[in-house]
This record gives C-alpha cells, structure tokens and sequence, in this order.
C-alpha cells in the first residue's frame, strides 16, 4: 500500500470565500502583514497504488471547475 | 402528473417540494379526485377521491438507493444537505444509485428540478454546467427574494414571461453560481438562463446575477431559491406554483412524460 496526501484548493481567480474571512479576522486578533488567505483541504489514504488516483481526484476528491488538485505519495 | 421526489440522508426539503409538486398539478391528477387526464393513467386506482383537493397520492419520495423511476411523469432533487455534503455539496449524492437513474430519465428528456442541494448535486452530476460555491458572505441567508424570468424557453418556463418578476424565498449558504468564462459565454449564448436574481438582490456573489439554469434542452433545471416554499398564500407567495406547473403545461413535455411514465 502507499500512503497519498492530495492537496485541494480553490483555483486562483476565484473568490474563496472562506480565505476572504480568516483574512479579515487577522487584524482584529493582532495578526499583521498577513494577505492572500487561501483555505483548501488535505486528504490522506492509502491505496494499492497510484493508477486510480488522478480519477479520483477528478471524479470525487475534487471540482475541477472550481478547484486545483496536488496529489503527493508520501 | 405523477411526481417522484429524490430524499437523500440530509434532505430537508423533500416534504415541502412534494407538497408543492401534487398542489400544484392536482388538477391533472385523477388519483386527487380534482379530474382532469394523467399521461400515467394506468397507474389509476378507480378513479377514487382522495382525502382532499390539491392532495395527489401517487406522487411520492424516492429513496437514494432506488433506481426504479417508472410511472414517474416529473422529478425533483430537493433542497437541504445529502450525505453531509463532505468534500462539497453534492459531491457524494451524485454517485447514489437513484441518479443514475435520474441522469437517463432526464437523457430521455423527462422533466428534473434541482432545487438548492439539488441544484448542486445537478452540477456535480454534469447535468447542468458550472458549479456553487459558498455564498460571497460566507452567511446562511434565508429571505424573500425576486428573480427575474430568463430567456431560457424551457418547459419549465411555460407559466411564465421573459422579463416577468416573481417572489421566491432565498435559502442557502452555498449559492454563488460560477462556470469558467467560456462555459459562461455559451450558457448566456445558448439562452440557458431560466432565473437571474432582481436588481441589487443578488444574494450571493453569482456571476452575470444568475439564479437558475437549465441544460441545453431545456428539461434540466437547476434553481437556487425555492419554489416549494412558495406555494402557499400563507406563505407570503405562490408564484412557485408556476415552475411546478411548467412541465405540464408545456405541450412538448407533456408528450414525454406521457412517453416515460406511462
């Protein structure tokens, strides 16, 4: 089995909403200097391996319309 | 007009949507005992009254693990959440057996509203173009609203006027329809917008104010707002009835229906 990591995150260009609102509650909490607040997400798994991967991604893991996939084996 | 109404774990919305399906076309429902003709007549049980006007018996909820849509002359994949809308909303519903079933009564052309949840799992399915992401001000809002009628000339729109204003509550978190710029071109192109919201209402950040759409078509519709909470004058609105009403009041969808369902 191998372990995989994949690596979700909004396209650039589109308005990911909840990196606009951690953004905006950086400086009320004291956090300066701080820009460009993207929030994705990581799925871990473990595979037989690595063939079904790409589909995955492309069919459930994440939207491509929407969305940039990494997938990294650890 | 018999209705089959998908519930998905999560739903919340299907009871009203099936109110808001038998309401709406009783009067085409022998099985209501308000007469009328169905396109599924042999689905007829003597004819007999039901337990009041606007009440259709026959219409039903679908199970997501059913994949047996015969007899069914319209379909609605309602509102709500499905199967926790992990990964995104809709995601997972996409891959249950019942839309499998959908996608090939929508591929013979019957009639599917996906209304909110249904909206997205429309999407996810590739149904419908483009994609909804969370609402530009990452709030649940939940309100009345008004879109405006599209150019689309799909069924759905048969009760309703390009241009003609209508009140349809807001209800959502995850609303902001988006396509790439290319696929937005051909939905506008292709005239595949049914509802965009009303001047200064848009809710959620949608591009081009768009609020529903339907697939090329026409038979595909997918709307964020809510029409089965506007059916009832209780509710403030009734102008859902409308959409409801639109398959059967479409001469060309009456047709397939008759052929799916009977």
């Amino acid at each position: 089995m191998i372990s995989v990591r994949v690596l979700i995150r909004p396209k650039e260009g589109i308005l990911d909403a909840q990196g606009k609102a951690v953004e905006g509650a950086l400086p009320a909490l004291g956090f300066e200097g701080i820009e460009h607040v993207r929030v994705g997400r990581i799925v871990e798994l473990r595979a037989e391996d690595d063939r079904l991967l790409e589909e995955l991604c492309e069919k459930l893991l994440a939207n491509p319309l929407i969305e940039d996939y990494e997938i990294e084996i650890l | 007009m018999i209705w089959g109404v998908l519930q998905f774990p999560g739903s919340c919305d299907e009871r009203d949507a099936l109110h808001a399906c038998t309401v709406a076309t009783a009067d085409l429902d022998p099985g209501s005992g308000a007469g009328g003709t169905s396109s599924s007549a042999r689905n007829v049980v003597g004819g007999t009254p039901g337990p009041g006007p606007g009440v259709n018996l026959r219409s039903r909820l679908v199970w997501h693990e059913e994949t047996d849509l015969s007899g069914l002359d319209g379909i609605v994949v309602p509102g709500g959440f499905s199967y926790g809308d992990y990964l995104r909303a809709g995601a997972i519903a996409r891959f249950s057996p019942a839309m499998g079933a959908v996608a090939e009564f929508a591929a013979d052309g019957g009639p599917v509203l996906g209304i909110c949840n249904g909206f997205q799992v429309l999407c996810e399915s590739g149904l419908l173009p483009g994609a909804l992401l969370t609402n530009e001000s990452t709030r649940f809002i939940c309100r009345p609203g008004e879109l405006i009628v599209g150019e689309s000339e799909s069924p759905w729109l048969s009760e309703l006027e390009t241009g003609e204003r209508i009140s349809i509550p807001f209800k959502h978190q995850s609303g902001r329809f988006f396509a790439p710029p290319e696929m937005l071109a051909e939905i506008e192109v292709n005239n595949q917008v049914a509802f965009r919201y009303a001047e200064g209402q848009n809710p959620n950040g949608s591009l081009n104010d768009i609020a529903g759409i339907t697939n090329l078509a026409g038979n595909v519709l997918g709307l964020m707002p809510h029409p089965e909470h506007a059916v009832d004058p209780l509710a403030g609105t009734t102008d859902g009835l409308k959409i409801f009403r639109g398959p059967a009041g479409s001469p060309d969808l009456t047709a397939v229906a008759g052929a799916t369902g009977g």
